[in-house]
C-alpha cells in the first residue's frame, strides 16, 4: 500500500499541509542504495509507544523530505527523544510504520545496522569516546567497513587522513587532535560529535539539542555549519533554542503529547493558536 | 519354654491384677534385656491401665534399680520405691533401654493408649500399633476393633490390624487386609506388600493380584508425599534465599552496586546466634529456650552496623565503579572469613534447636513438616512485610525509593543521600543477619556459610528485578522450588546448572524488563 | 632550570628505559632454565622448586594478561577466567592421564570399577588432538556463552557475577565422580609427556620455555591489538557503547572476539600449568581463584597489558612468601589488597610508576 505512486497524504484536503510528503527540498543527494524515488527520506506513520501505560507517541506521522533541514519543537514530555529511539532502533514501537527511504523498515533492522544504513545520530549529553584522542575519535566514526576483521587489520589511506583532518578544521579542532577528548571543553565536546557524524557520512542526521551549552558564538557557527550541511544530508534537529531555530529552519514541526501539533515555517507555526496555548496556555 | 514366662505372668497378671502390677517393675529391672523383650511383649499384648505409670517412667528413663534389684522411681531426683515400700540398699542406678527395647516399650505404650478416654490418644496409638504392632496382638486389636466407638480410631485400627493379618492362614482374610492397606499412604505398606508379589511368601494368586492392585494405590499416594515434600523444602530454601537476596536487593537498586561481603553479613547472624546461645547458657539457662528470640534483634543491629561501617569506609568511596566495588567488598569478605576463623576456629559451631523449634508436623504419613522450616518460611514473610512497610511508609523509604530511582534529583530535592545511602546499608545487612539467625536453626554454622549465597541471591535478583519486593518474593520461592524439584531428578548439580542456564535464556528474552524501568533513553 | 630537562631527559628515556627493563627479565627467564641443568651443587645451580615456581606464576601472569583483554580494554569484568584455565588444564591433564595409564585405564577410573573410557575421553592418547581440545574447549564454551551474554547486553556487574556462576557451576560438575575427571582429586600422578619423563630436567626446562615463549607471544598479540584499530574499538566500546553504535560498529562480534581469545589464552597457560605443577583438580575452578586473578590485574594496572604481569608475579611472589612465613595472616593481606588497590591505585603500580616519572 505505502508503495502507491501517488501517497494519500496528498489526496487529503483535510491534512494540514506541512505534513505532506512532499516535503521540502526535494534534493538529489540520496547516496547510493537507498531507494529515495518519492524524494522521501524519512517516513513515520501512525506511530505509537508506550511504556507500562504512559502513552509516549501517540498516531505520530512526520515526513522528511530528502536534503531537508527540519527543527523539531516541543515542550518538555512530548516526546522528542523518544521519536528519536524510534528511528535508531533503540525503542520499538507498539503499532505504526518507519520506513528509511522507500524501503527500509526501521522497526525491524537493529540500532547497528541502521547506523550502518546512514542515519546518524547525536545524544543530548554530548557523548565521545573519552580515553581516545580526538583524532582518534574521528578515526572510530569515519565511514569504512566496521566489522572485526577489517577493524584488526585496517590501516588509515591517505583520503581517509586527508578527510579527517579536513572534518578537524571544519570543527575547529586541528589544535586538539590528539588531546583525549576526555579534557575537552563542553562544546568542544558537542563539535567533536557533530564532526564524528561528518565523517560518518550519513544520510540523516538527527541532532538532539546540539547547541545546548555552547556560546553564541558557537551558536552562529552551528548554524552556518548546518545549513551548509543541508542539501547534501537531511538534518533532524531537536532544538528548544528559538533564536537557533530561526537562522537554520525553512520547516518546523512541532509536537506535543507524543503527535504532531503542526508543521510549517516558523512563523506560521508561531502564529498558530493551538501551539500558543501550548506554550503560553498551561 | 521362652514362651512360657510371659504366660505364666499373663495368667498371674489376669488373676491378681493388683499384686501382679505390683510385681511389674521388679520383675522388669530384675530380668536380663531378652526377658526385658519378652515382659515388653507380653505387656503390649495385655494392656493393663495400672501399669501405665511404670510405663511412663520407663519412657522418661526414671526407672532405676539399687544392688539388690528392686525398682525406684526418680520423682524430681528423689527415689521412692516402685511396689510396696522399701529403702535403697545402695544408691539406684538408672536403667538404660536399648533401642530394641525402647520399641517394644513404645509399642507397649501404644497398647496401653488404646485404653485411653481421649481419642486423640487412641488414634495415635492406633497409628503407632500400624507401624510396630506384634503378632502377640493381634487378639488385642481384633477386641478393641470391635469394640472402638470412634470412627476414625477403628478405621486406624483396622489398618494396624490388617497389617497382622497379611500371615493369616486363611486367604480370604488376607485379602481384606491386603485391600485395607491399598488405602493407606504408609512407606510400610509399601514393602509388605512388595514381599506379597513374591510367589513363594504369597501362594494365593487373588491374593497377589489383588496385593499389586494395592500396591499401585499406596505409591500413588507416596508419590503425592513425595512431591509435597519437595516442594516444601523449595519453599524452604526459598524463604532463605529471600532473606538473603531482600538486602542486596535494597542495595543493588539503590547504589547499583553488590555488595561481595553480603553473604558474610548472613554468616556473622548465625555467628552472633551462637555467641546469644552462648551467653544465655552462662547467665539465665532457665531461659534458654528463648534465644532465638533475642537473638533476632542483636544480630540485626550487629549486622547493620558492621554494614554501615562499609558503608562509610569502603564502598561510599567507590561509588560510579561497581566493577572495583565487586573487589573491594569480596576482600572484605576475605578478611571477615578469616576473621571469623582465627576467633572460633575452621570448625563449625554447634548452636542447637530449642524444644519449640525441633520436631514436626506429620501431614502425611511420608510427609514430615520440621517445625523449625515452616517457622522460618512465615519468618521470612514477616520480615518481607516489615521491608515493605518500611521503604513504603516510612520517611526513610520514601527516601530510599526517591534515591533509587533519580539520584540527582532526590539530591536536589534535599534528600541527604548520603544517610540514606548508609542506612539502607545497614538495613540490607541487617535482614542478612536475621536471615543468619534464621540459616543457624537449620543448618551448619562455619566461617564459609554465606559463600555460596552471594551468587544464588544476586540469581534471586536478577530474575525478580531491581528494586521489586514482590519480585523478589516470587523469584526466591520459584528459584527454591524448582531447585528441590529438579533435584531428585537429576542431581544438585545437573540441577544448578540447569537453573543458571534457563536463567541466561531468560535474561535473552526479558532482558530490559529485568534490569531497569521501562523508559526513554537518557544517555 | 634543570627540572624541564629531565623531564625531557626521562620522557626520552622512558621508552627505552622500559625495552632495556623488559629485555633484561626475558633475558632472566630464558637463563633459568639453563642454570636448572647445571649440576646440582654448582652455585648457579636453580632448583626445581624455584623453577616450578616462577613456571607457575608465569602461567598466571598469562591468565592476567588474558584477564587485561577483557578487563582494561573491553571493560568486562571476567569472575571466571579460571574455569577455562581449568578446561585447558584437564585437557592436557586428560593426555597425560592416557600417558600413564599406557593401554589400561586411568588409575580413577578401575578406582570407579570403570571398564570402558567415556566417550569424551577418545583420541586423547594423542598429543595433537589433546592440544586442539585445550583450545577447543575453553574456546567453544566462551563463544556460546559470550554470544549469549554479549547478545542480551549483560554488561558490569551483571556480567561478573554470571561469569563466577559459570565457574562455579563447572568447579561443582568436576566435583562429581561421575563426570569422569576424577573428581575431588582431579588428575595426578602424572609420569610422561611426549615419551619424555616429566621431572626431568630436561623436561622442565623446556616447558619453562615454551611457557615463557607463549608468554611473550601472548604478549606480542596483546600490543598489537591494542594499537590496532581493533584495540581502539574496544576502548571505546568500554567507555561509551551506545555512541559506538550508533558509530555503526556491532558492539557483540567485537566482544565475542576478545572474550573468545582471552579464554583460549587461558586455555593455553592451564595446559603448561600442568605438567609443570603435576596436579589439577575442581578448586583450580573455584570462584576465589578467578577473582584473586582480577586483583592481579588490578594491582598492576589495567589496560597496560604489562601491568597485570607485574601484578600476578608480585600477588603469588608474596603469596609464596606468605603462606610459608604466616600462613594465617595471608588472607587478611590478600583482602586488604583488594581493598588498597581499589581504593588507592586505581591505575595500579604502572599508574604509580607513570605519576612518578611525570613528576
Amino acid at each position: 500500500m505505502r508503495a502507491a505512486p501517488i501517497p494519500e497524504a496528498l489526496l487529503d484536503p483535510n491534512r494540514d499541509p506541512g505534513g505532506s510528503r512532499e516535503a521540502v527540498g526535494l534534493g538529489s543527494s540520496a547516496g547510493k542504495g537507498l531507494d529515495v524515488r518519492h524524494g522521501t527520506i524519512l517516513t513515520l506513520e501512525d506511530i505509537n509507544v508506550s511504556f507500562d501505560g504512559f502513552k509516549a507517541l501517540t498516531n505520530l506521522t512526520l515526513y522528511i523530505g530528502v536534503g531537508e533541514l527540519r527543527c523539531i519543537i516541543g515542550p518538555n514530555g512530548a516526546g522528542k527523544t523518544t521519536m528519536m529511539d524510534v528511528i535508531t532502533g533503540k525503542t520499538r514501537p507498539t503499532s505504526g510504520s518507519a520506513f528509511f527511504g522507500e524501503t527500509l523498515d526501521l522497526t525491524r533492522l537493529s540500532e547497528v545496522e541502521i547506523a550502518q544504513a546512514g542515519i546518524g545520530r547525536k545524544f543530548q549529553k554530548p557523548t565521545v569516546f573519552e580515553a581516545l584522542s580526538v583524532f582518534e575519535n574521528l578515526e572510530l566514526a569515519l565511514k569504512t567497513d566496521k566489522s572485526v576483521w577489517a577493524s584488526l587489520r585496517a590501516r588509515l589511506s591517505g583520503a581517509q587522513k586527508d578527510r579527517i583532518d579536513e572534518v578537524l578544521h571544519t570543527i575547529r579542532l586541528d589544535g586538539s587532535r590528539h588531546r583525549p577528548a576526555g579534557l575537552l571543553s563542553h562544546g568542544q565536546k558537542q563539535f567533536l560529535e557533530i564532526g564524528m557524524l561528518l565523517v560518518q557520512e550519513p544520510q540523516l542526521l538527527l541532532l538532539d539539542e546540539p547547541v545546548a551549552g555552547m556560546t553564541d558564538a558557537e551558536t552562529e557557527f552551528t548554524a552556518e555549519l548546518f545549513k551548509s550541511l543541508a542539501r547534501k544530508h537531511s538534518l533532524m534537529v531537536v532544538e528548544h533554542d528559538m533564536g537557533f531555530v530561526g537562522t537554520i529552519a525553512d520547516h518546523v514541526t512541532v509536537l506535543h503529547q507524543g503527535s504532531v501539533l503542526a508543521e510549517g515555517s516558523l512563523e506560521q507555526v508561531q502564529s498558530n493558536e493551538r501551539v500558543i496555548e501550548v506554550y503560553l496556555g498551561r | 519354654m521362652p514362651a512360657s514366662l510371659p504366660r505364666i505372668l499373663m495368667a498371674l497378671a489376669l488373676l491378681w491384677p493388683l499384686a501382679s502390677q505390683a510385681g511389674d517393675a521388679n520383675d522388669f529391672v530384675a530380668a536380663n534385656p531378652a526377658k526385658q523383650a519378652k515382659l515388653l511383649e507380653s505387656w503390649a499384648a495385655q494392656p493393663d491401665p495400672a501399669r501405665q505409670p511404670l510405663l511412663d517412667a520407663l519412657q522418661q528413663g526414671r526407672v532405676a534399680a539399687d544392688s539388690s534389684k528392686t525398682a525406684f522411681i526418680e520423682e524430681a531426683g528423689n527415689f521412692s520405691a516402685a511396689e510396696g515400700e522399701a529403702e535403697p540398699a545402695s544408691p539406684p542406678k538408672k536403667l538404660r533401654l536399648n533401642n530394641r527395647l525402647r520399641g517394644l516399650l513404645q509399642t507397649a505404650q501404644a497398647s496401653h493408649q488404646l485404653l485411653a478416654s481421649e481419642a486423640s490418644v487412641r488414634l495415635a496409638a492406633a497409628q503407632q500399633l500400624q507401624k510396630s504392632a506384634k503378632p502377640a496382638q493381634l487378639e488385642l486389636l481384633n477386641a478393641r476393633v470391635a469394640s472402638e466407638q470412634d470412627a476414625a480410631v477403628r478405621d486406624a485400627l483396622a489398618l494396624a490390624l490388617a497389617n497382622l493379618q497379611l500371615v493369616d492362614p486363611d486367604p480370604a482374610v488376607r485379602l481384606q487386609a491386603v485391600r485395607l492397606l491399598g488405602e493407606t499412604g504408609e512407606p510400610l505398606a509399601r514393602t509388605r506388600l512388595e514381599a506379597l508379589l513374591d510367589g513363594d511368601s504369597e501362594t494365593d494368586a487373588g491374593v497377589r493380584t489383588a496385593a499389586e492392585t494395592s500396591l499401585a494405590q499406596v505409591k500413588r499416594r507416596l508419590l503425592v508425599g513425595e512431591l509435597l515434600g519437595q516442594a516444601f523444602s523449595g519453599l524452604s530454601l526459598g524463604s532463605i534465599l529471600l532473606l538473603a537476596a531482600l538486602g542486596l536487593a535494597i542495595t543493588f537498586g539503590l547504589l547499583g552496586v553488590i555488595n561481595m561481603a553480603h553473604g558474610e553479613m548472613l554468616m556473622l547472624g548465625a555467628y552472633t546466634t551462637y555467641m546469644v546461645q552462648l551467653g544465655f547458657q552462662r547467665l539465665a539457662p532457665e531461659y534458654l529456650a528463648l534465644y532465638p528470640l533475642a537473638a533476632l534483634p542483636v544480630a540485626f543491629f550487629v549486622t547493620a552496623a558492621i554494614g554501615m561501617a562499609l558503608e562509610r569506609t569502603v564502598i561510599r568511596h567507590l561509588y560510579g565503579r561497581p566493577l572495583e566495588t565487586l573487589l573491594a567488598t569480596w576482600g572484605i569478605s576475605l578478611i571477615l572469613i578469616q576473621l571469623v576463623r582465627v576467633i572460633f576456629g575452621a570448625q563449625n559451631v554447634e548452636v542447637a534447636n530449642p524444644e519449640w523449634l525441633s520436631g514436626g508436623l506429620q501431614v502425611l504419613p511420608n510427609l514430615v513438616l520440621p517445625y523449625s522450616r515452616i517457622i522460618i518460611i512465615g519468618f521470612a514473610l514477616f520480615v518481607v512485610a516489615l521491608t515493605w512497610l518500611l521503604l513504603n511508609k516510612t520517611r526513610l523509604g520514601l527516601n530510599v525509593r526517591a534515591v533509587t530511582q533519580n539520584r540527582n534529583m532526590a539530591a536536589c530535592c534535599g534528600v541527604p543521600t548520603g544517610r540514606v545511602d548508609m542506612l539502607a546499608f545497614g538495613l540490607g545487612s541487617g535482614i542478612a543477619g536475621l536471615g543468619g539467625v534464621a540459616l543457624s536453626q537449620i543448618g551448619n554454622v562455619g566461617p564459609d556459610l554465606g559463600q555460596s549465597y552471594i551468587i544464588d541471591s544476586f540469581l534471586v535478583v536478577v530474575l525478580g528485578g531491581v528494586g521489586q519486593l514482590a519480585g523478589s518474593v516470587l523469584a526466591a520461592f520459584g528459584l527454591g522450588i524448582a531447585n528441590k524439584l529438579l533435584e531428585p531428578q537429576i542431581g544438585a548439580v545437573l540441577g544448578k546448572i540447569l537453573i543458571l542456564a534457563l536463567i541466561i535464556l531468560f535474561i535473552q528474552k526479558r532482558p530490559q524488563g529485568l534490569f531497569a524501568l521501562k523508559g526513554r533513553v537518557i544517555d | 632550570m634543570n627540572q624541564p630537562m629531565t623531564i625531557t631527559l626521562a620522557q626520552k628515556a622512558g621508552p627505552r628505559l622500559s625495552l632495556a627493563v623488559g629485555g633484561l627479565v626475558l633475558a632472566i627467564l630464558l637463563a633459568l632454565p639453563l642454570l636448572h641443568l647445571l649440576p646440582a651443587d654448582s652455585a648457579l645451580h636453580v632448583s626445581a622448586y624455584t623453577l616450578t615456581l616462577v613456571g607457575k606464576i608465569l602461567c598466571y601472569a598469562i591468565v592476567a594478561l588474558a584477564l587485561d583483554l577483557v578487563w582494561g580494554y573491553a571493560g568486562l569484568l571476567s569472575l571466571g577466567h579460571g574455569l577455562f584455565f581449568a578446561l585447558g588444564g584437564y585437557a592436557m591433564g586428560m593426555y597425560l592421564m592416557r600417558q600413564s595409564a599406557g593401554d589400561g585405564l586411568p588409575a580413577f577410573m578401575s578406582f570407579l570399577a570403570w571398564n570402558e573410557l567415556p566417550w569424551y575421553w577418545y583420541g586423547t592418547s594423542s598429543f595433537l588432538w589433546a592440544m586442539c581440545l585445550v583450545v577447543l574447549v575453553p574456546g567453544l564454551l566462551a563463544l556460546v556463552f559470550g554470544y549469549f551474554a554479549f547478545r542480551s547486553r549483560i554488561k558490569g556487574v551483571y556480567f561478573s557475577i554470571i561469569t563466577q556462576a559459570l565457574t562455579f557451576a563447572g568447579m561443582l560438575l568436576f566435583f562429581r565422580n561421575e563426570t569422569g575427571f576424577g573428581g575431588n582429586n582431579g588428575f595426578t600422578n602424572f609420569r610422561t609427556i611426549l615419551g619424555f619423563d616429566i621431572t626431568a630436567q630436561g623436561t622442565r626446562a623446556v616447558l619453562f620455555l615454551c611457557t615463557v615463549a607463549l608468554l611473550t607471544g601472548s604478549l606480542y598479540l596483546g600490543f598489537r591489538l591494542a594499537r590496532s584499530k581493533f584495540g581502539r574499538v574496544l576502548t571505546a566500546l568500554r567507555d561509551a557503547e551506545n555512541r559506538l553504535m550508533f558509530c555503526g560498529y556491532d558492539p557483540r562480534g567485537y566482544k565475542l572476539f576478545i572474550w573468545v581469545l582471552s579464554a583460549v589464552l587461558c586455555g593455553l597457560a592451564g595446559a603448561l600449568y600442568v605438567p609443570q605443577v603435576g596436579i589439577i583438580n575442581p578448586s583450580e575452578m573455584s570462584p576465589t581463584n578467578s577473582i584473586e586473578a582480577a586483583v592481579w590485574v588490578a594491582l598492576g594496572g589495567r589496560g597496560t597489558l604489562i601491568g597485570p604481569l607485574l601484578g600476578a608475579g608480585l600477588v603469588n611472589g608474596m603469596k609464596s612468601w606468605f603462606t610459608v612465613a604466616f600462613p594465617e595472616y595471608w588472607l587478611f593481606a590478600l583482602g586488604a589488597l583488594f581493598i588498597v588497590v581499589t581504593l588507592y591505585l586505581p591505575k595500579g603500580v604502572i599508574g604509580l610508576l607513570r605519576k612518578e616519572k611525570e613528576q
